[in-house]
């Protein structure tokens, strides 16, 4: 049970995974970046009170979010995981209601703040803002899909500044007494807002505590989204297949602050911050599918010019769709009878 | 009709309620092989099985929380916390979590689900098994919390907790468990929640208690009564949240003069907004002051025979500030 590093075969063809399954997994990433620059640009114009950056983490997030199938898994995402809800089904003018607080935001009609993602008609479990919430949450969902006969597997996803948290602790506890079909995925990109990975645990891999949870811990490279497929796919096989959960930990870099409210230069150096986009999952993603001759250069800026008119198209749309009535402020305490 | 004690009368409608619907799953400390420390899920194991009698690991937050997915997911949990004052832990999950969920989501995702505790105090319980908690909870909105006093309130209070869509803080006064026995009829039944209950119908003060306490003012009454020829209205809250104005206030316009007794911590406690509720909407019918009665403001009763007795309000302190309100 102790930590292992992903290193089996991570070609596509060892994978599984079409020439077509790789367009439309780079495609989700592209459109995730794409839609970190539209609401950055949409915060400067002060019609975005507050952004949270996914940038740096595509390739954890598609490539772990692709082995979880649609309609029939279960989705606790954090607020990071703009990717993660897009392979979940979520599109990207459901993402800007959210932003600007519409009355149609899927999430929760303009009440919680962007990136707290949930709709009961795509899987997603709500998430709030206090740390590491949803852990527990990941572990009854599973064995309420046990319970019930269904092979679902729930995947949760979460900062390494959460597994600090005791919510974590007795979340993962439980999953692990009871051999639930559930995946956790530790999106680690080494700060929690700004408290640096060697002040917030006394272990190089938050892995190594897995084995104390009696689940394999499977460290992997987090800017490389097939590899994180890999370990994903195999995590969700085994937990199909009744064998129980799994912790996989993807080593990653948020190439910006932590939210549009944070500045990140009070506690990581620029040279830091250029190194890690030396590692950039997009661009190694490209340069692999150049290399298999999946896509090429003209490709590249078709697609990237089609998502990018696309995105500024359904930002226009939510942007113009209405905002909550304020009359139904009091709405949904409880229950409402006919 | 069969006489129980409330430990029975919850069991049983437990039972029923398990057997009856199969979404309906128990999670907690000792609730499996033990039966709950208070017996209250004796013989559940045997019968339901593993899968639907959780002994869980030692953590409360982890028992809501996971209690918190399993209702997402088509189950209706019961989560039992073994004793009210260890529920602080769970606190983020239940204030967070469980009483945001259907309010965060727009209305798209409810929690149907319950939360079991035995709360409060006179059984030499101390600082760590005596507390009552309901006002940290009755404070938050989307959550409702109920505090039943009699086997027949508990029984339908508890089924319809059951079949609630939101979540119920359901807590039951461990005092009373073995001490008051009632009928329960055999029959499924429930008893809703919101309503207050008139436990006493009376002409000259009305008395607001709920608990333990609502017994000690019965007794208080019956003591007004022999003692003065004086009548008191005793209103059992039964719902702490959300609160039952109107009952209070019928009965407060119908006598003139109120008197609230709850065995928390005075201020603050739940006392605290059912006297601000009839100063604002009743003060015109008043015949006298409004009279609060609490616990005093210390951490807890003491283990100690006379220190617990200290903090307790008894049957002596509520008759005579009954006395003195007749009199007024």
């Amino acid at each position: 049970m102790a930590t292992r590093v992903s290193s089996t075969d991570t070609s596509h063809e060892a994978l599984g995974l079409s020439p077509d399954d790789l367009l439309a997994m780079y495609r989700t990433m592209v459109t995730a970046r794409i839609l970190d620059e539209a609401a950055f640009r949409l915060n400067r114009q002060g019609k975005a009170p507050f952004v949270v950056p996914v940038s740096g983490h595509e390739g954890c997030q598609v490539g772990t979010a692709w082995a979880l199938e649609r309609g029939r898994d279960i989705w606790l995402p954090y607020y990071r995981d703009v990717a993660v809800v897009l392979v979940a089904g979520m599109t990207p003018y459901e993402i800007f209601l959210g932003l600007f607080a519409k009355a149609d935001d899927p999430c929760s009609g303009g009440r919680q703040m962007p990136n707290h993602w949930s709709s009961s008609r795509l899987g997603i479990i709500s998430h709030s803002s206090p740390i590491g919430t949803q852990i527990p949450h990941a572990a009854g969902a599973a064995y309420a899909a046990r319970y019930r006969g269904e092979d679902a597997v729930a995947g949760c996803w979460f900062g390494e500044g959460a597994t600090s948290e005791g919510a974590w602790h007795e979340g993962l506890n439980f999953a692990g007494v009871h051999r639930l079909p559930v995946v956790f995925v530790c999106e680690n990109n080494h700060y929690a807002i700004s408290v640096s990975q060697r002040k917030q645990m006394a272990s190089e891999n938050v892995t190594d505590r897995a084995a104390g949870y009696g689940m394999p811990g499977v460290v992997v490279d987090g800017n490389d989204v097939l590899a994180c497929y890999g370990a994903m796919k195999r995590a969700v096989e085994r937990a199909r297949a009744g064998e129980g959960p799994t912790l996989i930990e993807a080593k990653t870099y948020r190439f910006f602050p932590h939210t549009s409210d944070d500045d990140d230069r009070t506690y990581r150096s620029r040279e830091e911050v250029e190194e890690a986009k030396h590692h950039d999952p997009l661009v190694e993603f490209e340069r692999y599918l150049v290399q298999h001759g999946v896509i090429d250069e003209p490709l590249v800026e078709a697609l990237t010019a089609e998502v990018k008119a696309d995105v500024d198209h359904q930002v226009d749309e939510a942007w113009s769709a209405a905002d909550p009535d304020p009359s139904t402020l009091l709405r949904h305490v409880f229950a409402e009878t006919e | 009709m069969t006489e129980k004690n409330i430990v029975t009368a919850i069991h049983d409608t437990l039972h029923e309620e398990m057997a009856s619907d199969e979404r309906v799953v128990v999670l907690g400390e000792d609730v499996g092989a033990r039966g709950g420390v208070f017996r209250i899920t004796q013989g559940f194991l045997d019968e339901f099985g593993e899968s639907r009698v959780i002994d869980t690991p030692l953590a409360e937050g982890g028992i809501v929380g996971v209690a918190v997915g399993m209702a997402l997911h088509g189950l209706i949990p019961i989560a039992e916390i073994e004793f009210a004052d260890f529920i602080h832990p769970a606190f983020d999950q239940i204030v967070s979590e469980v009483a945001r969920m259907r309010y965060r989501t727009n209305g798209d995702y409810g929690l149907p689900l319950v939360i079991r505790t035995p709360w409060g105090g006179g059984v030499h319980g101390a600082l760590y098994h005596s507390q009552s908690i309901e006002a940290f909870f009755a404070h938050v909105p989307g959550l409702k919390v109920v505090a039943p006093a009699t086997p027949y309130d508990a029984s339908g209070m508890l089924r319809s907790a059951i079949r609630d869509p939101d979540p119920v803080l359901f807590l039951e006064h461990k005092r009373t468990y073995r001490l008051i026995i009632g009928d329960v009829p055999d029959e499924p039944f429930t008893v809703p929640i919101g309503p207050a209950d008139v436990k006493r119908e009376g002409e000259d003060l009305t008395v607001v208690a709920y608990g333990l306490m609502l017994h000690v003012c019965l007794e208080a009454a019956e003591r007004l009564q022999a003692e003065r020829g004086a009548s008191a209205e005793v209103v059992d809250l039964r719902t702490i949240s959300p609160l039952d104005k109107d009952t209070i206030l019928a009965s407060t316009r119908k006598t003139g003069k109120a008197l609230v007794v709850y065995e928390d911590n005075r201020t603050y406690g739940a006392g605290a907004e059912i006297v601000a509720t009839i100063a604002e909407e009743a003060m015109f019918d008043l015949d006298a002051p409004i009279v609060r009665i609490g616990g005093p403001d210390v951490p807890a009763m003491g283990f100690a025979t006379n220190l617990e007795h200290a903090f307790l309000p008894d049957t002596d302190r509520v008759f005579e500030a009954m006395s003195r309100l007749v009199s007024f």
